[in-house]
């Protein structure tokens, strides 16, 4: 709170007004807070000053100060703090504040930040973090979601069509590897490939009737399909064993050689000692393969005609009409990309856990992943990074405050609505430029002159 | 001609330059009648306009033509010159566009905001674009085919923003040009995916009077130089006046007046329809200097058209 408090008290900052206009407005917000203290200092009188205790058969009037007063606190400074928010929000703006340009400098950077960002993953597991087992287990956790945030992403971000559903096609990708593998025995490795291509086909079935639909008609019909799939996982008890789940996944293999204890196993052949640790960072580079393969993917989309024509989408249907664009095979093709990357995350969920059932699918999920693609800024890459890395590794933080967590969860995920309703990295970069070397710069500041 | 097919007109019906006819269009909408049996043709190398008071039903006019409605009566037939002939009220929205290559403009301006001026400009190829890439996958792999075709795309994009002069501001974002460079910019956009008849709705309203001109100026260049037809609803008199070749007027959805501009701006039934028939009141200056006319009696009650 300290930015805003500075800004208002003294006024050093900006221009000369400021000390002035900010003496006005720290005492009318200080009369406010005051007026709205004493409002509530009336109102919890009776409600949290006075208590009336059964002490046997007598009932007794007591007090309760500290609550009554924590109670007025509480909505002075709130109100004081929402005061001087709307105060600054009302102030002209003189340009893109310190933290716009900060995100901006990341967005120009982003080249160079992936790269950093993925030599720091490739090495982790090799610095002494890398000996924990929780650490690389969030981390894994971690890159499951930014994985399934860049698949929907081609679907919000991209295309822009609301799909509330996401979920489905991780369970059909999950399901499709425990089924197949269980019944046949075929390694992870053929089944992958086989499990997004499935999931297309599922991303293709879910889109057709939907294509007529925009907005929010889109999200209900979607969160529907999501539920079905869930109930139908629940009630087909014949092939998906119900809400029982399925037990005894096989578990990865390092290209054919398992990790176990013995002759021929991993840490035979490369001859370390066993540990369980050698899967659990095997898994951990599976997936950052995959989800790196997702990101160069929709980069390369995105040059691509496929890849302009979502963006099109999103901008305006009716103008994609007129330029003789299907706008059927445009969503379809989203839907069905889209799909693929949650049904190979989906395969690799089910290879790690070795255990998997409907309840690990339920809207919740689909919620969260598209939560990791709003909050990060719809249709970046580097946002899915940092808001998934906030929604996966946030509630492990807050693990101490136990069932606060949740709370503290919700709460910054609001602040951030409220703060950058189109999410944090709300930038797009043209996918082709005519003229590259006036470089990045000019371009923006242009555009703020204009 | 005793046996006649009769799925196709008669070859006497059309004019044998006609590059769009139409034919008893009419529109209903529940009650309302918003165009009724209306016709007329568009030949290559010439700028039809269609001019007629707000709510005369032209951009209804459009929206059949693009596809965007189904008419309740009536056929459209497009002349393609290379393709041959298209009967636009049977083919489905987006294909009008992708195969008989009609190209249109709105009036309330449709550009992809946040993508950039050029991106535009390459989406409006999309359909050679994919087929050049087989579907993307070309790109995908980053064979030389797809790169050539992007390469093309761009020239052609370069093509026209040099024409409008929007080049330097190739790489800005749509939504941040100013109102008259964006009019410029959707045109450019309709004329990239190379059409055989350009259909342009109010393209100059909100325009100052030198953007105007510079309008007229790039219409007749596109008249001329790109030999195709093009189609325009316009409000703006001096406009319609001073460039197109052929006029239809359009009055609550009847054809009333079709000609020449002489012709037309000295038709009865046009004079009565823009200014009414109150014969007390003189014609205001301004309108009598846009439509041409010498002085005369007319009413005050006049259509949106008078409006220079
Ligand atoms: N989709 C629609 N539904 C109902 N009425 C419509 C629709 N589109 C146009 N109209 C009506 O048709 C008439 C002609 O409209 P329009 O073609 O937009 O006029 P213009 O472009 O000549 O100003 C108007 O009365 C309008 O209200
Ligand atoms: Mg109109």
């Amino acid at each position: 709170m300290a930015g805003p408090e500075a800004n208002v008290t003294a006024g050093p900052d900006s221009d000369g007004r400021a000390p002035m206009q900010g003496g006005i407005n720290l005492a009318e917000v200080v009369k406010e807070s005051a007026i709205a203290a004493g409002i509530a200092g009336l109102l919890s009188l009776p409600l949290l000053g006075l208590h009336a205790a059964n002490v046997g058969a007598q009932l007794l009037l007591r007090t309760r100060w500290e609550l009554f007063f924590a109670a007025v606190a509480v909505v002075f400074v709130g109100r004081f703090v929402l005061a001087l928010f709307r105060d600054r929000r009302k102030r002209p703006s003189h340009g893109p504040s310190a933290f716009d340009r900060t995100l901006h400098v990341i967005h120009e950077r982003m080249l160079v930040i992936g790269i950093v960002a993925l030599v720091a993953a490739v090495i982790l597991p090799f610095t002494e973090w890398g000996g924990d087992r929780y650490i690389i287990y969030t981390a894994t956790t971690f890159l499951i979601y930014v994985m399934l945030g860049w698949g929907l992403n081609i679907v919000v971000g991209l295309a822009g069509l609301l799909d509330l559903g996401y979920v489905a096609f991780y369970a059909v990708g999950a399901y499709c590897y425990a089924l197949i593998a269980t019944h046949f025995g075929w390694s992870f490795w053929v089944v992958l490939p086989l499990s997004g291509l499935f999931a297309a086909f599922f991303g293709v079935i879910l889109g057709f009737p939907v294509l007529r639909l925009r907005g929010d008609y889109l999200a209900i019909v979607t969160l529907g399909f999501g539920e079905i799939v869930r109930v139908i996982l629940i009630n087909w008890y014949d092939v998906t064993n119900g809400p029982d789940g399925i037990i005894g996944i096989p578990r990865i293999t390092f290209f054919g050689i398992e990790f176990r204890r013995g002759e021929g196993t991993f840490a035979d052949l490369f001859g370390l000692d066993f540990s369980a640790l050698h899967v659990m960072v095997f898994l951990y580079f599976v997936i950052l393969v995959l989800a790196v393969i997702t990101n160069l993917f929709t980069q390369r989309m995105r040059k691509l005609p496929t890849g302009r024509a979502w963006e099109a989408l999103r901008e305006d249907e009716i103008a994609c009409r007129s330029l003789g664009i299907n706008p059927t095979n445009v969503k379809l093709s989203a839907f069905a990309l889209g799909a693929m990357f949650g049904g190979f995350a989906g395969s690799f969920f089910s290879v790690r856990a070795g255990f998997i059932s409907p309840e690990s699918f339920t809207f919740i999920e689909s919620a969260i992943i598209l939560a990791i693609v709003v909050l990060g800024g719809m249709g970046s890459q580097l946002g899915v990074v940092i808001a998934a890395a906030f929604v996966v590794v946030m509630p492990e933080v807050f693990r101490q405050f136990e069932q606060y967590r949740m709370l503290m969860f919700g709460g910054a995920m609001v602040l951030i609505m409220v703060w950058r309703p189109r999410g944090l990295l709300a930038f797009r970069s043209p996918t082709i430029l005519m003229h590259p070397k006036d470089g990045k710069k000019t371009i923006v500041l242009k555009k703020e002159g204009a | 001609m005793l046996m006649r097919d009769l799925s196709r007109p008669l070859e006497t019906d059309i004019p044998a330059d006609a590059l769009l006819e139409v034919q008893h269009l009419t529109m209903r909408f529940g009650g309302l009648v918003a165009i009724d049996d209306l016709s007329f043709t568009a030949r290559k190398n010439e700028i039809t306009a269609i001019i007629g008071p707000n709510g005369a039903g032209k951009t209804t006019v459009f929206n059949c033509l693009t596809g965007f409605y189904k008419p309740t009566v009536g056929r459209l037939t497009l002349n393609h010159p290379d393709k041959g002939p298209f009967l636009l009220e049977r083919m489905e929205g987006f294909r009008i566009a992708q195969k008989a290559d009609v190209a249109r403009t709105f009036q309330n301006i449709r550009l992809f905001s946040r993508m950039s001026v050029l991106e535009n400009l390459i989406v409006a190829q999309h359909n050679r674009l994919m087929k050049a890439s087989a579907f993307s996958l070309a790109g995908l792999l980053f064979m030389k085919r797809y790169a050539k075709a992007e390469k093309e795309a761009v020239e052609l994009a370069k093509y026209w923003l040099d024409k409008v002069g929007l080049y330097e501001r190739a790489d800005w974002d749509a939504g941040n040009l100013p109102y008259g460079d964006q009019r410029r910019l959707e045109i450019c956009r309709a004329m990239c995916i190379q059409p055989a008849l350009l259909c342009l709705d109010e393209p100059a309203a909100g325009l100052n009077p030198r953007e105007s001109l510079e309008l007229n100026d790039l219409l007749m260049s596109i008249r001329d130089d790109e030999g195709i037809g093009v189609l325009l609803i316009e409000h703006d008199m001096s406009v319609v006046m001073q460039i197109s070749d052929h006029i239809v007027v359009l009055d609550y959805g009847r054809k009333i007046a079709d000609g020449d501009p002489l012709a037309v701006r000295t038709d009865p039934a046009v004079i009565k329809a823009y200014l009414g028939e109150d014969e007390d009141e003189a014609i205001p200056e301004d309108i009598v200097q846009d439509l041409g006319l010498s002085t005369r009696t007319g009413g005050t009650k006049q259509g949106d058209g008078g409006n220079a």
